[in-house]
């Protein structure tokens, strides 16, 4: 972790919320998909296959960035309790964006289905067909998709709550764009521009 | 939102803004689930409307429940190609993998109180390409939409004394499968029934052009006509018995045939046939060499969903497909999840 950063790099900012919209998209796309026997079906599956790819390998290289690049300290203030908390869900929002792609991955290949995404590409089974398999792959994936989308929900409200109510500066650390919050001058590109916090 | 004007009422303001996003966004996942829209026509509806008046047969499939295995292979003679960039119509061997099977949801009943015959197919190419079918022995579907067969299901399930009249009715298109199922004409033998695939794919050649069309399965055993009494009294397995003698003997031939549309030619409605005269290709014999048990066979695991389609066929503006996949899929994880239920070794030989 480099020491004084307040702000996510720009690279860290991107990969969030690229993933952070594909991930929100897949919620909706699976939820949508399993309940419709309309011809939207068809598309929504080949989308959700392929985005749920995409996001396992942004989240590689999401974790790679992360390990070189850090993450700036959370304000010292913070309430022990708040504090665990944000710690742990960073650690389940990791671990769910990288287990719900490899579950879907592997259910279908539990399932004997060829995985093929947009553009033809076919990926290999990462797990033997097995019908145990299968049913318990299933589970997890449409049990732990509600549990992300939770967490998701979590994480929304405690960034707002961080930048609304406590004001901390944790929110602007991975804002899209620019905010005077926590931003030394000379430090940020973005720093001196003009006030984006809302409320 | 207002500019509050102190800060115990600005907190208060943003935790109940932080409250609304999570309500609506909530909402906005209840409601893309169906779960605001019991009316939806869903997987779950549509596969639940199949099951018996019993009630499901669990660990079965939800529909063509009856079936016993078959390999082979699709020998192709490359005219395909003329339509389709598919692997599968490159001239060649290409391993297949199926399943003769009943239209009913009961695995149990007799082979001559099913008028509805069908094979799933899968046709996988050496270098990796995977096309699943699952067609059947009739000429056209019996209803337009999904929505339709829905409501057909509902209908066959009612009490109601007048409701399959009232239905035809409002569903005129049916008259077409209703002569068809009631043709005494028969057949002795799943290997004299010709397989259609009712559903309209789009075949897309190597310069990218595509080509709306349906396909078949032409059986190169002749029929021998039967009455359903006359194969009733053959025995409940009869046919499952004959196609496992007749390919111990031989292995059963059908030429794959593809039927272009005209412009023109509607393909979005399965229950309507087009018109005599269409151009059709010969794309090569589908050789079945080897029947198994379901129970042990290589086909139990397989959905034979007829979305999976590999580059050069895709699907078309005709519902079905789509519906149907959902559907399979649904009954797929039902079945999967009540493996327990499965009688998985075969039973004795009747």
């Amino acid at each position: 972790m480099i020491a004084g950063n307040t702000r996510f790099t720009a690279a860290q900012r991107l990969l969030h919320w690229s993933m952070a919209l594909c991930i929100i998209a897949m919620f909706f796309i699976g939820v949508g998909m399993v309940s419709s026997v309309m011809p939207k079906y068809v598309p929504l599956l080949a989308t959700h296959k392929t985005l749920g790819l995409a996001i396992l390998a942004l989240a590689l290289v999401r974790l790679a960035v992360r390990a070189r690049s850090g993450a700036p300290p959370l304000p010292a203030d913070l309430p022990a309790p708040m504090r665990l908390a944000a710690e742990l869900s960073h650690y389940g929002l990791y671990a769910l964006m990288f287990a719900l792609p490899l579950l879907g991955w592997a259910m279908l290949s539990a399932g004997a289905y060829p995985v093929v995404l947009y553009g033809g590409i076919r990926l290999p089974a990462i797990v033997p067909q097995s019908e145990v398999l299968h049913t318990l792959l299933w589970n997890a994936h449409y049990y732990l998709a509600f549990a992300f989308f939770a967490l998701v929900l979590t994480h929304v409200a405690a960034a707002l709550f961080h930048a609304l109510v406590r004001r901390d500066g944790v929110f602007e650390a991975m804002a899209p764009i620019g905010s005077r919050i926590g931003a030394a001058p000379g430090t940020d590109s973005d720093a001196g521009h003009a006030a984006t916090r809302k409320a | 939102m207002p500019q509050p004007a102190s800060r115990p009422r600005s907190t208060l303001a943003s935790l109940a803004l932080i409250g609304a996003v999570c309500v609506a966004a909530t909402g906005a996942l209840a409601y893309t689930a169906g779960w605001l829209s019991p009316d939806r026509l869903t997987p779950t509806k549509l596969v639940d409307a199949l099951a018996p008046p019993t009630g499901p047969v669990r660990g079965h499939r939800r529909n063509h429940a009856k079936g016993i295995c078959f390999t082979g292979e699709f020998q192709s003679n490359g005219a395909g190609a003329a339509i389709s960039r598919a692997q599968a119509f490159e001239a060649g061997q290409h391993p297949v993998l199926g399943r003769f099977n009943l239209g009913t949801p009961e695995p149990l009943v007799a082979d001559a109180s099913v008028r509805v015959r069908g094979m799933g197919l899968e046709i996988a190419t050496q270098r990796g390409a995977v096309w699943r079918a699952a067609l059947i022995n009739a000429p056209v579907f019996p209803v337009s939409t999904p929505e339709a067969f829905y409501a057909l299901l509902q209908t066959s399930a009612s009490k109601e004394p007048n409701a399959m009249a009232g239905f035809a009715a409002a569903h005129p298109e049916i008259a077409t499968f209703g002569a068809w199922a009631k043709s005494p004409d028969w057949t002795a033998s799943y290997a004299e029934e010709p397989y259609n695939s009712l559903n309209a794919f789009l075949f897309v050649d190597g310069a990218g052009t595509e080509h709306a069309a349906r396909w078949s399965l032409r059986p190169e055993a002749p029929p021998e006509r039967i009455t359903p009494e006359e194969l009733g009294r053959r025995g409940d397995d009869v046919l499952e018995r004959e196609i496992t003698q007749r390919v111990a003997a031989a292995p059963a031939r059908w030429t794959l045939v593809l039927t272009l549309a005209d412009p023109g030619d509607q393909t979005a409605d399965p229950s309507r046939a087009w018109p005599e005269g269409r151009r059709s290709i010969e794309a090569g014999t589908l050789l079945v060499q080897r029947i198994e048990a379901e129970a042990d066979g290589p086909c139990r695991a397989i959905n034979f969903d007829p979305t999976i389609l590999p580059d050069g066929i895709r699907v078309s503006d005709d519902p079905f497909p789509a519906a149907r996949s959902a559907a399979y899929a649904k009954s797929y994880d039902l079945r999967t999840a009540e493996s327990a239920d499965y009688p998985h070794h075969p039973k004795a030989a009747p």
